[in-house]
């Protein structure tokens, strides 16, 4: 870890900041879990814009389990406590199957160690998408959104965002616009605009989420990387306003 | 299968129905496709290939269309497939996709008319001076021929994705069901529907359920029970309202707290509802387990069976590459005693409800040979190993049993893998206990 010849400074503090540090760790890394969960759920909302035929019901899934992951964040705050620095230095290059998600809430609480990251991976080609998926999301922008929310708003905030998401995306996409001005009974508005695709693209084949967020296959790896920076410029104007 | 052709995605394997009889077996696929196979009469003459199916018959139900309106193309692919109870020489079927379904009648023909006055062999014109006398034509044999035509198609009932149909028992009538909406159907009349449940919310935003599956109740036909993405069942009866957005009954089971993440929702939703025969019962299909309900107790499942618990602790990987979103469905054997359903690595799983003995089997070409009995397989999860189980990390997610079938009377059950269509009969215990 330090090259050679080099002194280190003051071991008594250094001391105090590990054990500082494993505390913060445990609760972190819980929370780094929640967030990539959350940044996955939304690529994984977004993506369904692209699909030719999307499931309404594996849509209304996902943004039940965004509302829920939001709803937490909420009530306990720690969306504050990401911060972005500490956000970049996890190590989300793999988004282990971890228990600690499929725990529940009163577990975490208790504070215990994480499971060693590597616990738990399946291999196969789940194990094959880990790297691609966490590289994609964009965390900072996500951390970003949660922290210029004003603290009066908190709860509303939250379910706010998650709106202005949806109707932002909504109006990005320029194949939404005729449907929104037709008068049948299709599911064009709001949610339903943004949770049902528009315009297709690939069709999805048997193992569509593998895939879908692949970026190296082409064909679904264009419209992908576009819907990302999408999001990016759905999130710069939250920012703005 | 045809060994002749590369197997594509249009040949997967999207349903698998017995008839009522369990002579016939109707198989629908992506590609729009419907196979129908026979049983062949048991023969005393060839003892081994007694009761065995053989195609009948192969159509095209459903072509790939465009929606123009949305831009988005309808998959021809056949979600599902319900016999007609049969009431003369032909069998009648209905098979849906996304949007439209379709009724057709399938009819043999082996006899054929010879000796026409006006006509000749060909069918061609005589010339009528060379008639000199009349005859009467006759029948005479021909080589079975098997006719399909389309007799109704229900279109434009739907606007989201169709995910059952069910035949009433009073024969007259079927309903489908989308993700919000039900409709009731008369098999005469295609040109207009009665919606009898609506969970469309005046909001879109504001949707957080769906409709997952429903079926009607095998004797009652004024009930049936429509399951929702967060797992609860409702039975509804038709002589309450003329829109049974109201149910009867709800049956849900309260939430485990010590088990309850992120994925809790996901996992409770259920996949596909069966009533039993007897029409006491209901079975449910969720991701984890399957449930057996009984229709006089909304409370709770009166059993709970772990199909691949295993899978528990995975569930956010599960989550990532979509497997979670799988929907499997479920059967119950004739007598009620014994139900199935799929699981992953092509193994599906059986529940004896008396002797509470389960077993998995697996469903593929290597492990199965014709006539060879199928060995039991077993799924370890650390801890002692025995030589032929498999472990949760090799498990195939690709390869996954979502469609199995039971024959109504006898132990014959139909399982489709991906592309591929696998009868097990056990003769040993032929009849049912």
């Amino acid at each position: 870890m330090f090259t050679r010849g080099l002194k280190r400074k003051c071991v008594g503090h250094e001391e105090d900041m590990e054990g500082a540090l494993a505390g913060l760790k445990t609760v972190s890394s819980y929370s780094l879990q929640r967030q990539s969960l959350l940044d996955m759920s939304l690529v994984k909302l977004q993506l369904c814009h692209m699909l030719v035929e999307p499931n309404l019901c594996r849509s209304v899934l996902i943004a039940n389990t965004v509302r829920q992951i939001q709803e937490e964040m909420t009530q306990d705050g720690t969306w504050r406590s990401v911060t972005p620095q500490e956000a970049g230095r996890a190590p989300l290059d793999r988004l282990v199957s971890t228990e600690i998600l499929c725990r529940s809430a009163w577990e975490q609480e208790g504070a215990r160690p994480a499971p060693g990251l590597g616990d738990g991976h399946v291999q196969g080609p789940v194990s094959d998408l880990c790297p691609v998926t966490s590289a994609q999301a964009p965390r900072h922008p996500q951390s970003g959104i949660w922290e210029l929310d004003s603290p009066r708003e908190d709860r509303g905030g939250f379910h706010k965002s998650l709106d202005q998401i949806f109707e932002t995306l909504e109006t990005k996409n320029p194949g939404c616009m005729e449907e929104l001005f037709s008068d049948v009974d299709s599911p064009y508005y709001d949610l339903d605009t943004v949770l049902t695709g528009m315009v297709g693209g690939a069709r999805p084949g048997p193992c569509e989420g593998l895939e879908g967020l692949a970026p190296a296959t082409p064909g679904p790896s264009s419209s992908c990387k576009s819907d990302l920076g999408e999001l990016d410029h759905v999130v710069e104007i939250l920012v703005e306003t | 299968m045809p060994s002749h052709r590369m197997p594509s995605e249009a040949d997967i394997i999207s349903t698998v129905e017995f008839n009522h009889t369990g002579e016939l077996l109707a198989t629908g696929d992506k590609g729009g496709r419907v196979v129908i196979f026979q049983r062949e009469p048991e023969s005393k003459n060839a003892p081994h290939s007694q009761g065995e199916y053989d195609v009948y018959s192969t159509f095209q139900s459903h072509e790939p269309e465009f929606d123009y309106l949305k831009s988005l193309e309808i998959e021809e692919k056949i979600n599902k497939i319900k016999w007609l109870p049969q009431q003369n020489a032909a069998h009648s079927l209905l098979s849906t996709n996304d949007k439209t379904i379709k009724l057709w009648k399938i009819t043999e023909r082996d006899k054929r008319p010879e000796g026409y006055n006006l006509k000749d062999e060909e069918g061609k014109l005589k010339d009528l001076s060379t008639v000199t006398s009349l005859q009467v034509p006759v029948l005479k044999p021909m080589d079975l021929m098997v006719e399909v035509s389309p007799r109704r198609i229900f279109a434009n009932g739907h606007t989201y994705h169709i995910n059952s149909i069910s035949v009433n028992s009073d024969c007259e009538t079927y309903m489908s069901a989308d993700d919000l909406r039900i409709n009731l159907w008369h098999l005469a009349i295609t040109d207009r529907s009665f919606n009898i449940v609506d969970i469309k919310p005046a909001n879109m935003e504001d949707l957080t359920e769906v409709i997952t599956a429903s079926e009607f109740h095998p004797h009652h036909c004024n009930l049936f029970v429509y399951s929702s993405s967060k797992g609860s069942l409702r039975l509804c009866d038709m002589r309450a309202a003329a829109l049974c957005d109201k149910h009867s009954k709800l049956f849900e089971e309260p939430e485990d707290p010590s088990n309850r993440s992120f994925f809790s929702e996901i996992i409770s939703s259920v996949s596909d509802v069966k009533f039993s025969h007897s029409g006491r019962y209901m079975l449910t299909r969720d991701y984890l387990t399957v449930k057996v309900w009984d229709l006089n107790m909304e409370a709770r499942p009166i059993e709970t069976y772990q199909v691949h618990d295993y899978l528990r602790s995975k569930l956010c990987s599960l989550y990532e590459n979509d497997c979670i979103f799988d929907k499997f469905e479920c059967a119950w054997n004739g007598s009620d005693s014994v139900i199935m359903t799929g699981a992953y690595n092509n193994f599906f799983r059986m529940f004896d409800r008396n002797t509470k003995r389960d077993v998995t089997l697996e469903a593929s070409r290597e492990s199965s040979k014709p006539r060879a009995v199928l060995k039991p397989r077993r799924v370890c999860v650390g801890g002692k190993r025995r030589r032929d189980d498999i472990s949760v990390d090799s498990l195939d997610f690709t390869k996954k049993i979502l469609h199995t079938a039971w024959h109504p009377a006898e132990n014959i059950i139909a399982i489709a893998a991906t592309n591929n269509l696998y009868i097990f009969q056990d003769k040993v215990n032929s009849e049912m206990h």
